[in-house]
């Protein structure tokens, strides 16, 4: 079953991080899931000041600058885990690096149900 | 074979196995919707087949056969033959299995269980879903019981079952060390489905009082499920000892009567009797896995919520045989309580223990101290305050503190019980 973790984070968290320790620990969650042969996909992302949002509405497109929503928390991040179960999932989600100062949402993803969808 | 004998056959097999063949399809996809459809359906096979055919000779056998063959069909529906091959494969031969071996299947409810208390589980579906699953309540029933609408509680135990199956909960026992705490979501939800069912003392009001008995059965099957968990002992000691006071509660003309002012003659005797046997043996197990587990943390750890809750009510059912309440012994128990988790409740309880142990001064002192803003609309906390206000004379005080408490509860024999005290004070002012 894979999930996706998605870490949602407040701007002042995410301003206050330190980029040099935040990507360390970053780099060594990502050696943990490959060694654990969990490790699916996963990047962090840029902040959301930078995000330009597209839409097709009566087959014209539309760019927008800035995020879909302003909120609060946004997405800083995501992963893509393969594990048995949510528990497993879970597990995974609480010794993410950002867990302890962002909230980390995890979702199944519907890919994995597809006939079509690749072998795991 | 009559109709009327196979229907019989088939309502006594529900009351006695429901659960366990739930538990034992859903346990093995993770769909426990799923499961409840496949069983259905094998129901309707035997109602069908069974005046017929004359029932089965295991006929738990049969249904999970049945039932099998209706997961198989719904798999092949669904048109992902790939994807489910493993699990019909897996279904097809543990079936036989059961259906060759002399043994019964096994009892996976405990797993059930913890999959409705799962902390990723909506709160307010747990319960509810444990009823349904384990025990085979109707949601209309269950709904009725929760003050919900029949189509709500049908959506939010759909929404449940529909989390479990998508994001792949597992069937399983926590390890140890989550143990604890997954312990204490099942307990939690098995006690709310016990109190949901004695909040109300409206002896009219039978759905919540038979869902007292429910939960009851519930605990026990938990015991049988853990016998080494003495959480769960102390839980059902709790359930029991409250529950033999249930015909004590009201006088015959419906009136409220407070527990120390009880009848004791109308305390169910079997009831306390089985309570204090598993307060008994919870006691032991605790003792002896405190031990076990060397540091004092394994020991608190072990006597948890539910053992001092039963202990408090084990004490007040000492009265029936000794006419007094050892208050001091309740103090300490509360003291106990109130470290684990300072809940309202408690801090209430404690502060009436106080009143009796120590001094009214006192339990007025431990009601200020408590912090929480619910108090002011929190029913028991104002009819303790009254309760103490009049012990020290301050009726003024006492008289507007029972009519608050009586403005804060649904029950009308409660609500009237506190009028009339706060009547008997207006007379003596």
């Amino acid at each position: 079953m894979k999930y996706a973790l998605l870490v949602h984070q407040s701007q002042e968290s995410f301003v206050q991080r330190d980029p040099a320790a935040t990507a360390a620990a970053g780099r060594a969650y990502g050696e943990a899931l490959i060694a654990a042969g969990v490790f699916v996909a996963g990047a962090g992302l840029d902040s959301p000041q930078v995000a330009t949002t597209v839409s097709v509405r009566d087959g014209k497109r539309h760019v927008q600058d800035g995020p879909s929503a302003e909120t609060k928390e946004f997405l800083a991040g995501l992963a893509i885990i393969d594990v048995p179960n949510l528990d497993v999932a879970l597990e995974w989600a609480a010794r993410h690096p950002a867990a302890s100062r962002a909230k980390i949402e995890v979702r199944p993803l519907l890919g994995s149900l597809f006939a079509t969808a690749p072998k795991a | 074979m009559s109709e009327a004998a196979a229907h019989t056959a088939i309502e006594a097999l529900i009351r006695e196995s429901y659960g366990r063949l739930v538990a034992y399809l859903a346990a093995r996809s993770g769909d426990i919707a799923g499961a409840e459809d496949a069983l259905s359906d094998a129901l309707v096979a035997a109602l069908q087949r069974w005046p017929i055919d004359g029932v089965p000779f295991k006929p738990e056998a049969w249904l999970l056969q049945v039932a099998r063959n209706r997961r198989i069909d719904a798999a092949r529906r669904r048109k992902v033959r790939e994807e489910f091959a493993p699990i019909v494969r897996q279904l097809t031969e543990e079936a036989q299995g059961v259906a060759m071996n002399q043994q019964s299947f096994p009892d996976e409810r405990l797993k059930l269980l913890f999959v409705c208390g799962h902390p990723a589980i909506d709160p307010a579906a747990r319960t509810p879903l444990m009823l349904q699953t384990v025990l085979g309540l109707d949601a209309a029933r269950i709904a009725s019981a929760f003050l919900s609408s029949p189509e709500a509680m049908s959506q939010r135990l759909v929404r449940a079952k529909t989390k479990i199956r998508d994001s792949v909960i597992p069937f399983s026992v926590p390890e140890p060390t989550e143990w604890p705490e997954r312990v204490e979501f099942v307990l939690d939800a098995i006690y709310a489905a016990y109190t949901t069912g004695w909040d109300s003392i409206n002896e009219a009001d039978t759905t919540r009082r038979s869902l007292a008995a429910e939960a009851i059965q519930l605990g026990r099957t938990l015991v049988q499920l853990m016998p080494e968990e003495p959480e769960a002992r102390g839980l059902l000691a709790l359930m029991l000892h409250c529950e033999a006071r249930s015909a004590a509660r009201t006088t015959a003309a419906g009136e409220f009567v407070p527990l120390d002012r009880q009848d004791t003659t109308r305390w169910e005797r079997s009831m306390m009797a089985e309570a204090e046997e598993q307060l008994r043996l919870a006691a032991a197990d605790a003792t002896r896995d405190g031990r076990r587990m060397g540091e004092g943390r394994g020991r608190e750890m072990r006597f948890g919520r539910y053992q001092l809750e039963a202990a408090i009510q084990s004490i007040h059912a000492h009265r029936a045989e000794t006419g007094v309440i050892d208050w001091a012994q309740i103090a300490l128990l509360y003291e106990g309580l109130v470290r684990i988790a300072p809940r309202i409740g408690l801090l209430v309880g404690r502060a009436v223990a106080l009143v009796e142990a120590v001094s009214p001064e006192r339990g007025l002192a431990a009601l200020d101290e408590i912090s929480d803003q619910r108090v002011t609309t929190y029913q028991p906390y104002w009819a303790a305050r009254a309760h103490i206000l009049s012990r020290l004379g301050r009726n003024e005080e006492a008289q507007s503190a029972f009519e608050r408490a009586s403005s804060l509860t649904e029950d009308p024999a409660l609500k009237n019980h506190l009028l009339r005290r706060a009547a008997e004070i207006a007379e003596k002012r």
